[in-house]
C-alpha cells in the first residue's frame, strides 16, 4: 500500500509536469511570449504536486503507527491494558502485533485474537486512507498549478523559490539533529535525575548499575555514582595518548622535515588506513592479539595483569589515533610560514634545529588543538573498549587493572532489555549527556586554538 | 674592504667558524638523532598495522574453507516419505551411512559420538535437497555436508595432536575415526562458500554472513538515500546562497561540531527518538539507516562545500554574464564540475558508515537473527555488529570466523577508497 502512495505520487507529479508543460506550450504557439520557458512551467506543476504530498506521507507514515495503537489500546476490553506495568504492556501490544502478522504462539485469549483482527483492519484503514489523502492533495495541487499558468506567470521564479526552501530545509537538518541529541539526552536525563539526585550522580564513588528489572529478580540495590567510570575513562585515555603522541608527533616531524617528498608520498596514505579501520577491528585485535600478549608479558615479569586490563584497551586506541595526531602535526608545521623556516637554515642552524627550535614551538597551538581533538575522540571511542576493557567500575588508577569507561557502560546499560522507566536505562542517557557535553566542551575549544593560531599568521 | 677574503683563516669570520667547527659534529649526531626516532616512530606505526592486518589473516584465512565429508546416502522410504516432508528421519539415514565406516560402533553412545562428526546441519542439507525433489527418495545419493567445528580444527591443525589426551577437545578414539575417515578419502576441504552463503548460525560451521551483508546492504542504501540528496542541498546553500549572518555561522559550527560528537551519542538519539518517541521496529535496518545518514550529512556537507568551493568563480562569472540566474548557474555549471569531488566525499562517507558499530548496537542490530532480511524494516544484523558478536561467541570456531569477516569488511572499504581515489585521480581538475 506503501509503495502504491508513493507510485500514486511519482504519476501524479510527472502529470503535473507533462500537463503545465504543454499549456504553457499551447500558449507560446498561440503566438503570446511566455515569460518563462516552458520547461520551468513544468517544474512548476511537478514540485507543487510533489513537495507538500511527499511531505504528507512521510508525516503519515511516521505517526501512523502511534496513533494506530491509541486506537487499539481504546478498543482493549477494561481490566487488560490499563492494569499492567510498562513492561506488561508492551508484551500485551507486541503480542497482538504478533498475532495479527499471523504468528501465534499456543492459544491466546479471544479477546486477543479480536484486538489483532482490529489492528488489521485499523492498519488497512490507514494505508487506505493515506493513499486516498495523497491522491486526493495531489489532484487539488495538480489543478491548482495548472490554473497559474499563464503568459505572464512567473515560473522561473517560483520553480527557485520553491528549490530554496528545500535548501534552507535541509542545511535546518544539522541543526535539528543537535537540537535532537540534546533534547533526547535532556529529556532522559531529567526523567534519571527524578529518580536518582544529581548530586549523587556526579559526585558518588560506587557505580552498581545492576537494578532489579522485575520486582521478583534479586539484585543489588544499585548505586550510580559517576566518579569511578569517568576516572576509568581518564586512565584508558591517558595510556592512549601516552602511545598515540609521541609516535605521531615523531612520525609528523620525520615526515614534515627529512623524508623525500617519494617515501612521503606512500607513507602518509599508508598511515591513512590506520584511521580508516573499523573501530571494531581494533577491538578484536586487542582481544586476540594485545591482550595476550600483555598478559604474558606481565606474567614473565612477576605482575598482576588483569585479563582486560586498560593497558590493551588503551594501547590499541593509541595505534588508532597515530594517524589522526600525524596528519593535524603534519597541517600545522606546514602552516608555519616559510619565512621563519629559512631564516633559521640561513643562520646556520640545522634541519633538526630548525625543526626543534623553530618550526615545532611555532606549531604548538595548532598540534595542541590536534591533541586535544583526540582527547575527545579517546573519550567517546566505543568499540574498543567495549570489547577490550571491563565492565565492572572501580576507583583506581593502575592502568594493569580492569577499568570501565562510559562508553562502556552506556552500551552494556542498553544492550538487550530496554525499559524506558528503569533508572538502569535512564542512567546511559544521563552517561551520554555528559560524554557529549565534556566532548564537545573539548572540540570547541581545540576548534578555537586551532583557528586563533590560524590567524596569527594568515 | 672589498679586498679581504670573507672565508680567510685570519679573518674575523674565520674564527666565528672556528668557533662553530668544534660542534658541529654534536648538533649533526643530535639531528641524526631526531632522524632516527622519527623512524623508528613511523617503524613502530607501520609494524602495528603489519601486525594488525598479519594477525587478521594468519587466523582468519582457514575459514575460507570448511571441511566437509562426503557420503552415500540411501534415502530409505522407511525413514522419509513424501507425504510427511519437510519431517523425515535425515538424521537417522546420515547415521545409517556414516555407520558403514565405523562397523564396530554399535552401541548407542558410541554412535552418538560418531554422529558429532558431522555438524548439526548435515540434515538440513540433506532435508532441503530432498524437499526440493521428493522423487529422490528410495534411490541412494552422494551428499557434501560439513563437518562440526571441533574436527575441522582438527583438519586444519588447530587442535595439537601431541596434546594430552584429558587437555584435547576430541579424545584419542575421536581422532582416529576421523583418520580413518580422512584414509577412506572422503574428508575434503573445499572452499566456504556458506561463509557468504549462510546467514548466522549456533554452530560456528554452519555461521555465514548472509544476513550481514544483506543488512549492510540496506543500510547504506538508506543512509545514501538520506544523506546524499539533504548533504548537497544544505551544502550548496551554505556555500552558494546563504547570507553571511548568525544564523549561517551557527550552521556552519553546528555541522563541525556535529562531526566530531561520538558516534555512540547517535546511537543514543536513534534510540530514543526514533524507537522510543516514533515507535518504529528495534533491530531494524530503516532505523540504522536513518542515525547513520545523520552522522554522514556533516562529511557530505564539507566534501560538497570544498568541491564547490574549488569551482573557479571565473565559470559562475561567465554564466551569470549571459544571464543565467544564481540557480542555474549552480545547477547547471557550478555543481556538474564539483561532482567528481562531491562523490569522492560521498564514498568515504559512506566508507565510515559501512564501519559503524556502536550506534547500530543501542538501536538493537546486534540480534542474533538467522535469516537475511528481506527488506528494511525486518529486524537485521550488519557486517561490523556481526563481528562484534562472533567476536564474542565463546566456541573456538568463531575466532576465524571473526578474522574472515573482518577481512571481508576491510575488502569492502578498500574497494570503496579504491573507487573514490579512482574517481579523484580520473575526473579532478586543475584549473
Amino acid at each position: 500500500m506503501t509503495t502504491i502512495a508513493f507510485a500514486t505520487l511519482l504519476a501524479l507529479s510527472l502529470l503535473a509536469y507533462v500537463w503545465n508543460r504543454q499549456a504553457a506550450g499551447a500558449i507560446r504557439a498561440g503566438g503570446t511570449r511566455l515569460h518563462s520557458l516552458t520547461g520551468f512551467h513544468g517544474l512548476y506543476g511537478l514540485l507543487v504536486v510533489l513537495v507538500p504530498v511527499l511531505v504528507l506521507l512521510l508525516l503519515w507514515l511516521a505517526f501512523q503507527r502511534p496513533v494506530i495503537e491509541r486506537f487499539l489500546i481504546a478498543s482493549l476490553p477494561p481490566g487488560t491494558y490499563d492494569v499492567l506495568d510498562t513492561g506488561g504492556r508492551q508484551l500485551l501490544l507486541s503480542e497482538i502485533r504478533s498475532i495479527a502478522g499471523g504468528v501465534v504462539f499456543g492459544e491466546p485469549d479471544a479477546w486477543k485474537i479480536e484486538a489483532a483482527q482490529r489492528l488489521v483492519a485499523l492498519r488497512e484503514t490507514s494505508a487506505l486512507l493515506m493513499v486516498a489523502a495523497a491522491a486526493g492533495l495531489g489532484l487539488v495541487l495538480m489543478l491548482w498549478a495548472r490554473r497559474c499558468v499563464s503568459a505572464s506567470f512567473r515560473a522561473r521564479q517560483g520553480v527557485e523559490r520553491i528549490v530554496m526552501g528545500i535548501m534552507v530545509f535541509c542545511s535546518i537538518v544539522a541543526i535539528a539533529t543537535t537540537i535532537g541529541i540534546v533534547a533526547s539526552l535532556v529529556y532522559e536525563s531529567a526523567l534519571f535525575f527524578r529518580m536518582v539526585p544529581i548530586t549523587e550522580f556526579l559526585f558518588g564513588t560506587r557505580w552498581e548499575p545492576q537494578m532489579p528489572i522485575r520486582a521478583d529478580q534479586i539484585a543489588a540495590e544499585g548505586a550510580f555514582g559517576v566518579v569511578p567510570v569517568f576516572l576509568g575513562t581518564l586512565v584508558i585515555m591517558v595510556v592512549a595518548l601516552t602511545v598515540a603522541v609521541p609516535i605521531g608527533l615523531l612520525t609528523a616531524i620525520y615526515l614534515n622535515e627529512f623524508a623525500s617528498p617519494a617515501f612521503r608520498a606512500w607513507a602518509k596514505p599508508v598511515l591513512e588506513i590506520l584511521a580508516g579501520v573499523p573501530t571494531v577491528v581494533y577491538g578484536f585485535f586487542a582481544i586476540l592479539v594485545v591482550a595476550p600478549f600483555l598478559r604474558q608479558t606481565g606474567t614473565q615479569l612477576g605482575l598482576a595483569v588483569s585479563p582486560n586490563t586498560a593497558l590493551a584497551a588503551g594501547s590499541v586506541m593509541g595505534i588508532m589515533l597515530i594517524p589522526f595526531i600525524s596528519s593535524f602535526t603534519d597541517d600545522a608545521l606546514s602552516a608555519v610560514p616559510r619565512s621563519l623556516r629559512d631564516g633559521a637554515l640561513a643562520l646556520g642552524a640545522t634541519r633538526g634545529e630548525t625543526m626543534m627550535n623553530v618550526l615545532f614551538p611555532a606549531a604548538i597551538p595548532g598540534i595542541a588543538g590536534g591533541i586535544l581533538l583526540a582527547v575527545s575522540r579517546a573519550i567517546g571511542e566505543t568499540m574498543i573498549v567495549v570489547m577490550a576493557a571491563g565492565l565492572m567500575a572501580s576507583m583506581t588508577i593502575n592502568p594493569l587493572d580492569a577499568v570501565t569507561t562510559v562508553t562502556v557502560q552506556i552500551v552494556t546499560l542498553l544492550i538487550g532489555d530496554t525499559a524506558f522507566d528503569s533508572p538502569k536505562t535512564l542512567a546511559a542517557f544521563a552517561l551520554g549527556l555528559l560524554l557529549f557535553l565534556v566532548t564537545l566542551g573539548i572540540n570547541v575549544l581545540a576548534l578555537r586554538i586551532v583557528r586563533k593560531y590560524r590567524e596569527i599568521y594568515d | 674592504m672589498a679586498d679581504t677574503p670573507l672565508y680567510g683563516a685570519d679573518s674575523p669570520a674565520g674564527s666565528v667558524i672556528d668557533r662553530i667547527r668544534p660542534g658541529l659534529a654534536a648538533r649533526r649526531r643530535k639531528e641524526l638523532r631526531l632522524k632516527i626516532y622519527g623512524l623508528v616512530a613511523m617503524g613502530i606505526a607501520f609494524g602495528m598495522l603489519a601486525l594488525l592486518i598479519g594477525s587478521l589473516v594468519f587466523t582468519g584465512w582457514r575459514a575460507f574453507t570448511q571441511t566437509h565429508v562426503t557420503l552415500d546416502v540411501f534415502l530409505d522410504p522407511a525413514e522419509i516419505r513424501a507425504e510427511t516432508l519437510p519431517r523425515g528421519g535425515f538424521d537417522s539415514v546420515l547415521e545409517a551411512s556414516l555407520l558403514q565406516y565405523f562397523p564396530e560402533a554399535t552401541e548407542r553412545a558410541e554412535r552418538r559420538e560418531v554422529m558429532g562428526i558431522l555438524s548439526n546441519g548435515a540434515q538440513f542439507i540433506l532435508r532441503d535437497r530432498v524437499v526440493a525433489d521428493p522423487s529422490l527418495i528410495g534411490q541412494t545419493i552422494r551428499v557434501t555436508v560439513p563437518t562440526s567445528d571441533s574436527y575441522d580444527q582438527l583438519r586444519k591443525g588447530l587442535i595439537d595432536r601431541e596434546t594430552p589426551e584429558r587437555l584435547r577437545r576430541l579424545n584419542d578414539a575421536q581422532v582416529e575415526r576421523f583418520d580413518r575417515l580422512e584414509a577412506a578419502g572422503v574428508v575434503s576441504q573445499p572452499l566456504n562458500w556458506a561463509l557468504l552463503r549462510n546467514a548466522d548460525s549456533r554452530f560456528p560451521e554452519l555461521a555465514g554472513l548472509r544476513g550481514a551483508l544483506v543488512g549492510s546492504f540496506w543500510l547504506l542504501l538508506i543512509c545514501f538515500l538520506i544523506s546524499f540528496p539533504l548533504g548537497i542541498a544544505a551544502a550548496i546553500y551554505l556555500e552558494e546562497f546563504a547570507p553571511k549572518n548568525r544564523v549561517s555561522d551557527l550552521i556552519e559550527v553546528n555541522i563541525n561540531n556535529l562531526a566530531a560528537v561520538p558516534s555512540v551519542v547517535f546511537g543514543l538519539l536513534g534510540l530514543a527518538v526514533f524507537i522510543n518517541w516514533f515507535g518504529m521496529p528495534r533491530s531494524a535496518p530503516i532505523v540504522g539507516g536513518m542515525v547513520l545518514a545523520l552522522m554522514t550529512l556533516p562529511t557530505i556537507i564539507i566534501a560538497t562545500r570544498a568541491a564547490l568551493k574549488a569551482v573557479p568563480p571565473s565559470i559562475r562569472e561567465a554564466a551569470l554574464g549571459v544571464g543565467a540566474s544564481r540557480q542555474q548557474v549552480v545547477f547547471g555549471h557550478v555543481l556538474p564540475l564539483a561532482m567528481p569531488g562531491i562523490l569522492t566525499g560521498t564514498i568515504i562517507g559512506l566508507a565510515q558508515a559501512l564501519g559503524e558499530t556502536a550506534p547500530l548496537l543501542l538501536i538493537g542490530m546486534n540480534a542474533f537473527i538467522t535469516s537475511a532480511p528481506d527488506g528494511p524494516f525486518q529486524a537485521a544484523t550488519a557486517l561490523p555488529t556481526q563481528i562484534f558478536i562472533w567476536a564474542d561467541s565463546p566456541e573456538r570456531g568463531f575466532v576465524s570466523r571473526t578474522s574472515a569477516a573482518i577481512l571481508v569488511l576491510l575488502s569492502f572499504l578498500i574497494a570503496m577508497n579504491a573507487l573514490a581515489i579512482f574517481l579523484r585521480q580520473r575526473f579532478q581538475r586543475t584549473w
